[in-house]
């Protein structure tokens, strides 16, 4: 297990070229910013009450700590309401089009290994129509931070059900009820071998703040699941995990290395099932040296996957924080390390390339 | 139209190769042979899809290269890779027509077929002209191998080709025997048995043959065995030449007078592959490449791979949505961003074309085209996918479009689509086809130092009156945006699918300012139209009333029937379109001067549509959709009736595509 670099933010400069020449012509970078150097002149337009407005607030706040000027920022989304995200962050940015968002970060990533690439998407745009792109994505590993902002609805086209949408919902498409079984994005990014896979609830300032962090952190590609309220079109999904009652009820809090304990008064923990999964038990039920203790780094996703079904699909023992933290080589490195190879190998002279082994000359 | 025109009977392509008996020489043993000089061959090798025919071929092709004749190729083969041995559905050809003068196809028909088992001969020898010389390996024509194929009696044997020139030799048996001390086991030893025809034929024509010895040895520098066995096979086949009675003949074709220079033989994929290398270079930025895998246009991924010296990123990507992203994101990065594929794959990246429209950034998407529509035909050429290219996308969302002419052009229309992509920040289509793709021809070598200068400029400063950088300010000539690059301090820009704000970029919904900018992003594209060449005007006897107008791959075949009709008296105009968007500028004039214009394509007629649309000319259009490049005998046919109704005022030729 190799520890994070300790220097994670030094992305390093672009290779000599016109590139580096652009950037090193736009003069000093300034690394110390404060939340109101990432606003934008642009009138954010959700909803009013819209839990994307708090994730905006909080990852504005927390970027800059990251100590990465904004220019090297670059915030990638496809379409749907958090796809309106990159308008109104002062970094570069791009409103694709709809689930292409992973696609089109690869290449910016992999072709820049210099900058801090950033995917926003949602439940639909990540999961139905661009479900292909997002595995692949996590599989390939480059250095990509994906935040998906689940809300379980398709907001912007008014109210149909979503890939994560609960079976049974009513819905404008689905009048007597919804038949798809929903996908569990955790689950299904371990199931793609992610090596950074994370949960954080909207409103809750504090842990997404801590999820955020890791995941911008980790080298490779990350992709935080956010629960985010829709209050116009799937108010109160996750009330059940907001509810200051019912929430420390169901929400199993992730901490590497600790055992994981939790409802009221620690009275519920996980433990090792028959068959290689893990399940619920009463904590005074069961001996202390048979709770779990949360690793994150296991290099095996086995143990991750298990904790992610734990959770029903009405949200009960839902585990939120770090599922995955594990170090691979990144896409975009070893690119850049076969770029060079070929290089020292066989210098570019494109004059041998056109000529070839089989010439002849004529007069 | 039917075959061959009687009234055309000439020396130009693709008409009888003209023969003198020219020399004797004696072989070993005594006995004397005749050396017979032509001016033109046209041979095919057909054989099972496992038998090596295109191995054969490119190598027959090299040899011929390097010997200094003028060449193209047609290589023919199935979508599957080992359709059942022996049956029609696995036959491969390649076919090859060298010449000691300038030729502009791979020739309407063979005349020399080799046929490697029943299945070929079966699939072929409707083509081949009556006088042909068929040379057959006749240990395939088997009880069992004849069954498959439907034959109740042995061709070779039954005296139904007598109206062809047959030498039955047993290639296989032969090949076994020159390999009986190789070492390897029977059914090793038989798969060089291709190598024993290559040599055959060297002898036959003269060929050079260290070119394919050295081939050999680097093919197989890892199983020197296996080298030894096929170079053992080569040789004996050209001793077998020299030294059997069955063959008293051999032929010479001379070198083609050709511009002095440096030359190799290049097929259409390499040539393109080379061009977006040769770009990257001469623009500074590093090429991007976002692909997923698709026939025909797979050889120009496998192409870039290698060339990661360069500096060429090559990303195999999950899906054809996903080739095309990668490459736009590569863009806006500031890396020339390139996606290839073919019809099927353009379709999918419909969406991403519109988006790269809007956000104006530049990129390169290359169609090699094949025979549709679905799945349709993924080995044959076509050129249906024209429309698709100017206009197979939401909104008004107009792509420049260009077409290469010649597997060597498509090295100069990489670097021409390059040119638009970058100048103009715009996406850019290159056609090209499967005939061009697979196809190969002598190409005069550039130098870099000669290559256009590609480089750009990034935006580094802002633009704005008040210090702000406005991302769609733009080049008050071209009509271009300026290119920030992340990583760029001070120009942070946000771009998207959404309509955008005159200047600033900005989300705009206001219906003046929509107009204005589908307005402007036509003119744009509209005002490459100033940067290109006039017309491509072929009309060296200057009085033509006919023009014909072509696009991409058919310009070999309708240059050759030109010729025949030239020859043969008449006059005509060949006028030939490199830019399918913008059009030369001086187009509707050029065609305007003559009686008719005639359009061949590759299609039901989606360039005569453009044409007929964009200037009210009554274009004729004349199609075929076969899966093949036109034959030149036919095209002059078709011309000759429209020439000669032409002189008679009144008239209407008739032709299977007089009207759309």
């Amino acid at each position: 297990m190799t520890t994070l670099d300790a220097h994670v933010h030094d992305l390093g400069m672009p290779a000599p070229g016109p590139i580096a020449d652009a950037v090193a012509a736009s003069g000093e970078k300034t690394t110390t910013l404060k939340a109101k150097d990432l606003k934008t002149d642009q009138e954010v337009r959700w909803c009013p009450g819209c839990g994307d407005y708090v994730i905006l607030n909080a990852v504005q706040s927390f970027l800059p700590t990251l100590g990465i000027a904004r220019e090297d920022m670059v915030i990638i989304s496809g379409i749907g309401c958090s796809s309106r995200f990159p308008y109104y962050m002062n970094t570069y940015g791009m409103h694709s089009i709809h689930g292409r968002a992973p696609a089109i970060a690869t290449g910016l990533a992999a072709s820049r290994p210099d900058l801090s690439v950033w995917v926003v998407t949602g439940d639909g745009d990540a999961l139905s129509i661009g479900g292909n792109h997002l595995i692949h994505t996590l599989r390939r590993n480059l250095n990509l931070t994906i935040l998906l902002f689940n809300n379980r609805i398709y907001g912007l086209t008014k109210g149909q059900y979503s890939p994560t949408s609960e079976v049974g919902k009513v819905t404008k498409s689905t009048p007597m009820g919804s038949l798809d079984h929903p996908f569990n994005p955790v689950s299904l990014a371990l199931g793609a071998d992610a090596t950074f896979v994370g949960r954080a609830m909207d409103s809750d300032r504090k842990g997404l703040t801590d999820v955020l962090r890791q995941a911008a952190e980790h080298r490779g590609t990350a992709l935080v699941e956010i629960y985010q309220n829709c209050n116009i079109f799937n108010d109160g999904a996750f009330e059940l995990l907001k509810d200051p009652t019912t929430g420390p009820m169901w929400t199993i809090p992730l901490e590497h290395g600790k055992p994981l304990v939790f409802g009221p008064d620690g009275a519920s923990c996980v433990v090792r099932d028959d068959f290689g999964g893990l399940r619920i038990a009463e904590t005074n039920q069961v001996d202390a040296s048979e709770i779990v203790v949360h690793d994150a780094q296991r290099q095996d996703p086995s143990y991750a996957f298990a904790l992610s079904r734990l959770a029903t699909q009405d949200l009960r023992y839902t585990p939120m924080g770090v599922f995955r933290k594990v170090v691979k080589p990144t896409y975009e490195r070893m690119m850049a390390d076969q770029l060079t190879d070929a290089a020292d190998q066989t210098p570019a002279d494109l004059d041998a390339l056109l000529t070839g082994t089989d010439s002849w000359t004529v007069g | 139209m039917t075959g061959t025109n009687p009234g055309i009977t000439t020396l130009a392509d693709d008409v009888a190769p003209t023969m003198d008996t020219a020399a004797h020489s004696s072989a070993p043993g005594g006995l004397v042979k005749s050396v017979v000089e032509l001016d033109r061959v046209v041979i095919r090798l057909a054989g099972d899809s496992g038998d090596g025919m295109q191995l054969t071929g490119g190598r027959f092709t090299s040899e011929t290269a390097s010997f200094g004749n003028d060449l193209s190729t047609l290589p023919n083969f199935p979508a599957e890779i080992r359709a059942p041995t022996g049956t029609l559905p696995g036959v491969s050809s390649f076919q090859l027509h060298f010449a000691d003068h300038d030729i502009m196809t791979p020739g309407d028909a063979p005349d020399v077929l080799v046929v490697m088992n029943p299945a070929a001969l079966k699939a072929n020898l409707p083509d081949l002209p009556g006088g042909g010389l068929i040379i057959a390996d006749s240990d395939e024509f088997t009880a069992r191998n004849l069954a498959k194929v439907g034959y109740a009696s042995n061709p070779l044997e039954d005296g139904s080709l007598d109206k062809w020139q047959l030498v039955s030799v047993p290639l296989t048996a032969m090949t076994l025997e020159a390999l009986a001390d190789s070492g390897l086991g029977k059914k090793e030893a038989e798969r060089s048995k291709n190598m024993f025809t290559l040599g055959l034929l060297s002898w036959m024509y003269h060929r050079p043959t260290e070119g394919t010895i050295r081939f050999l040895e680097r093919q197989f520098r890892r199983k020197p065995q296996i080298a030894a066995a096929n170079i053992a096979a080569f040789r004996a086949g050209y001793n077998y030449g020299d030294t059997t009675e069955a063959f008293a003949v051999s032929y010479q074709v001379k070198p083609a007078p050709m511009a002095p220079g440096r030359y190799r033989h290049i097929s259409g994929n390499q040539a393109l592959a080379f061009g977006l290398v040769a770009a990257g270079r001469r623009s500074g930025l590093p090429v991007f490449l976002g692909a997923y895998p698709i026939t025909p246009a797979s050889d120009i991924l496998h192409e870039l791979s290698r060339h990661k010296a360069f500096g060429v990123r090559t990303f195999q990507a999950e899906d054809e949505i996903a080739g095309i992203g990668a490459a736009l994101g590569a863009s806006f990065g500031g890396a020339l961003g390139v996606t290839t594929t073919s019809g099927p794959g353009v379709a999918l990246k419909a969406e991403t074309i519109g988006l790269a429209v809007m956000t104006e950034l530049p990129l390169v998407i290359v169609d090699v085209q094949r025979g549709g529509p679905s799945t349709g035909l993924p080995t044959k050429t076509e050129q249906s996918d024209l429309l698709q290219a100017l206009y197979g996308r939401n909104g008004e969302a107009p792509v420049p479009v260009i077409a290469p002419k010649s597997p060597g052009d498509c090295f100069d229309a990489a670097l021409e689509a390059a040119r638009i992509a970058l100048t103009y920040r715009t996406p850019v289509i290159l056609l090209s086809d499967g005939y061009l793709a697979n196809g190969a021809e002598p190409w005069a070598i550039p130098a870099e130092e000669d290559l256009p200068d590609l480089r750009v400029e990034f935006a580094t400063a802002p633009n704005g009156e008040d210090g702000e950088f406005l991302p769609y300010l733009r080049d008050p000539e071209t009509l271009a945006r300026p290119w920030a690059i992340p990583g760029t301090a001070g120009m942070q820009h946000r771009i998207g699918g959404l309509e955008k704000a005159d200047r600033t970029g900005n989300i705009s919904y206001d219906p003046a300012n929509h107009d204005f900018m589908t307005r402007t992003r036509q003119a744009k594209v509209d005002g490459i139209a100033a940067s290109i060449p006039p017309t491509d005007v072929d009309d060296p006897d200057g009085d033509a009333r006919v023009a014909v107008i072509g696009w991409g791959s058919t310009y070999g075949p309708i240059g050759a029937a030109c010729r025949q009709i030239r020859t043969s008296g008449r006059s005509v105009a060949q006028v030939h379109l490199r830019h399918l968007n913008p059009l030369p500028a001086d187009l509707g004039a050029v065609l305007a001067r003559y009686d008719r214009v005639v359009c061949p394509e590759m299609n039901l007629g989606q360039l005569a549509m453009v044409l007929r649309a964009k200037y009210l000319i009554d274009v004729l259009s004349h199609t075929q959709v076969r899966g093949l490049p036109f034959r030149a005998a036919e095209l002059a046919g078709v011309l000759q009736d429209v020439i000669d109704s032409t002189s008679t005022p009144g008239a209407v030729p008739a032709g299977n595509g007089a009207a759309l």
